[in-house]
């Protein structure tokens, strides 16, 4: 391998062992994100344009109807002056809301149990991962139906609660956005931990004991020594919670109800069955999708700025 | 203690105000867990710390007025030089423009001053070095700790940098306590040294009395170079003893504790307080007579190994000053003579 390296060394390229043929060997890639990604955002782009056909699917002519429709209410007839539509921006500010929420609660909760597991000696850090992985062996569709049954008037926590004598009623939590928001915390927290774990774990625990010996007290050194230093993994977690949340319609659909409905849901009913409006639900798609890139720009910007140019 | 290993046995130290004190001794030997207990990073069960009179081994580390530079600099990653020199300083509750000019002023004294806004990560391994020795006396703490501070660096700025040290510890009259596996080091800055192996004191003493007398076989062992031979005691007065080694070399040693008659001993002999030559010319006993087995050049000085008429095998070093010592050609004869009060009686 080195003999060949040094061949092409001599023979001055830098293309590295494999030469020329380098750049075909990252064709797989090109074609996976291509297929899978880039083309079903585009089709998603062109669609949003579209005008809708009644029993779903698309009349190829282009139009602006889809995001007029989003933003305007022009009333049953379209021939009123426009006013603000508000009803599909409160969905989106409840969705942003409630995936903001579960991110904190996330953070909350996966900072310190990530922090646990990763001092743990290195030998019973694995068993802790693997539990925290365990729920994943079982379809997300199928935990949440759990869920519901759990919390619901006579699932066992309120039948618990009620035996215990500390309610006389038992609690209503079906079709809340507590239980929304009880299903999109149970659904992400490990993307959440298992970031922070990788971060934390990668941590230089000198460095505390360096701040400790400075005269910081523990508060103070988790604060302005780990936390900054773990920030790239914390960030990841939030990301990895906050985007999928933002566009979860499971939790929403089966836990929550008229009030607590979110983009998710909204997007997923414009292409269900023959009811749907495929423009529609393109552009909201297109909406959130412009959302959560902002989202990321603002961090990459904010990493750039941290780290500088020197990495 | 972790997992409730005996790390320290019986040890007791006691450093004066602006000492250069060191903890020399081979990995394992527990002298980085006494540095650890000094500073409060690991709880002693049984014994006092005292500092100036106070006892401060109930204390957190955050509160004892104790820094350590460490071994991997441990210099926050996100703050800048700055920022990291005045960290201490800080949190002890200065103001901020106290403490970064207090900062500045530290980060001049290491010559780094101008690299104040850098980050560690674009500092070489010496400055970084320089940036976490700042950074632990920002706080002017009474007394000074140093795991192994230059043991990542190359060899060349590693002698640059003991100079340094030892300038910075007179200059602020601090007290340091260093702590090393490197006797060259130890050697060098040191105006005390604790040889320590297995969790104990083995001796403590200048360079000078470590090096010239040993107090047992690990310490003359460990630092320098040593010949240990098996010897038996012939007669003895109070202030020395005749040994024999091998069969009929008489040796006159001094020693630490008294021996008696017939005791088996050992007694080291410094390589470079033995002389060589090829005739006898000792006047007070006949020289010891060897065979030559190899010799290595090294510069300064040559190092011969000699194969004595019992088999007892010798390490001589002779100066190349003397232009003899490559005379020698392997198998010839050759003769020893050992300085007296060169030969010293160790306890094993």
């Amino acid at each position: 391998m080195s003999k060949l390296v040094e061949k092409n060394n001599k023979a001055e390229s830098s293309r590295g062992v494999f030469g020329e043929i380098g750049v075909w060997l990252l064709s797989p890639s090109w074609i996976v994100i291509g297929v899978f990604l880039l083309l079903p955002v585009i089709m998603m782009l062109v669609y949003s344009f579209l005008t809708k056909e009644f029993r779903g699917g698309v009349i190829w002519e282009p139009t602006l109807a889809a995001y007029d429709q989003f933003i305007f209410d022009r009333g049953l007839f379209g021939d009123e002056p426009p006013v603000i539509e508000w009803t599909y921006i409160t969905i989106f500010a409840r969705s942003i809301w409630q995936a903001a929420l579960a991110t904190v609660f996330c953070l909350l909760i996966g900072f310190p149990t990530a922090y646990y597991i990763a001092t743990r000696p290195t030998r019973s850090r694995g068993v802790w991962l693997f539990l925290i992985t365990i729920p994943y062996w079982v379809n997300l569709l199928i935990r949440t139906v759990s869920m519901k049954f759990l919390i619901r008037d006579t699932g066992p926590f309120n039948q618990f609660l009620l035996s215990t004598g500390l309610i006389d009623t038992p609690i209503h939590m079906v079709n809340t956005n507590f239980a929304v928001q009880l299903g999109l915390f149970y659904s992400y927290l490990p993307f959440m931990v298992l970031p922070i774990y990788a971060a934390v774990e990668r941590y230089n625990f000198t460095l505390s004991e360096a701040a400790w010996d400075l005269y910081a007290d523990r508060w103070t050194t988790l604060r302005k020594i780990l936390m900054p230093v773990v920030k790239p993994g914390i960030i990841a977690g939030c990301i990895l919670v906050f985007v999928p949340s933002l566009g979860a319609f499971l939790a929403p659909d089966l836990l929550g109800g008229a009030k607590t409905f979110m983009i998710g849901s909204l997007i997923e009913e414009q292409f269900k069955g023959n009811a749907g409006n495929w423009p529609f639900g393109a552009a909201a798609s297109m909406i959130l999708l412009t959302l959560v890139l902002i989202v990321l720009m603002i961090y990459a910007r904010q990493q750039t700025r941290t780290y500088g140019g020197a990495h | 203690m972790p997992n409730g290993v005996l790390a320290l046995k019986e040890v007791s130290i006691n450093v004066e105000n602006n000492e250069f004190f060191t903890l020399l001794g081979p990995s394992g030997c527990g002298k980085t867990t006494l540095l650890r207990m000094i500073a409060g990073f690991e709880t002693i069960t049984e014994g006092t710390i005292k500092l100036f009179g106070e006892n401060i081994e109930r204390l957190p580390a955050n509160r004892r007025p104790v820094n350590t530079v460490f071994q991997q600099y441990a210099l926050f990653p996100h703050m800048n030089v700055l920022q990291n020199v005045a960290f201490g300083l800080n949190m002890l509750g200065k103001s901020d423009i106290e403490a970064k000019s207090t900062a500045q002023r530290m980060l001049d004294m290491v010559q780094l001053g101008q690299y104040a806004d850098r980050k560690p990560s674009q500092l070489s391994g010496g400055q970084q070095q320089r940036v976490a020795l700042a950074r632990a006396l920002a706080p002017s703490p009474k007394l000074l700790l140093l795991d192994e501070p230059l043991s990542a660096l190359d060899l060349k700025l590693r002698q640059a940098m003991r100079v340094e040290l030892k300038q910075i510890q007179e200059e602020l009259g601090i007290t340091f306590i260093f702590v090393t596996h490197d006797q060259e080091e130890a050697l060098t800055m040191s105006d005390r040294i604790a040889v320590m192996s297995n969790g104990e004191i083995q001796q403590i003493g200048t360079g000078k009395e470590i090096y010239e007398s040993p107090g047992n076989v690990f310490v003359a062992d460990f630092i320098g170079e040593t010949n240990l031979l098996n010897a038996r005691v012939q007669s003895s007065n109070e202030e020395e003893a005749i040994c024999l080694i091998g069969k009929d070399t008489a040796l006159t040693c001094s020693f630490t504790e008294p021996v008696s008659n017939d005791d088996s001993v050992t007694v080291s002999i410094r390589p470079e307080r033995i002389a060589l030559s090829k005739v006898s010319t000792s006047k007070k006993h006949a020289g010891i007579k060897g065979t030559v087995k190899r010799f290595a050049y090294l510069g300064t000085d040559t190092q011969c190994m000699l194969e004595l008429e019992d088999g007892t095998d010798i390490n001589v070093r002779v100066q190349n000053a003397h232009h003899n010592a490559t005379d020698f050609t392997i198998g010839e004869s050759a003769y020893i003579e050992i300085d007296p009060g060169a030969a010293r009686i160790l306890l094993n």
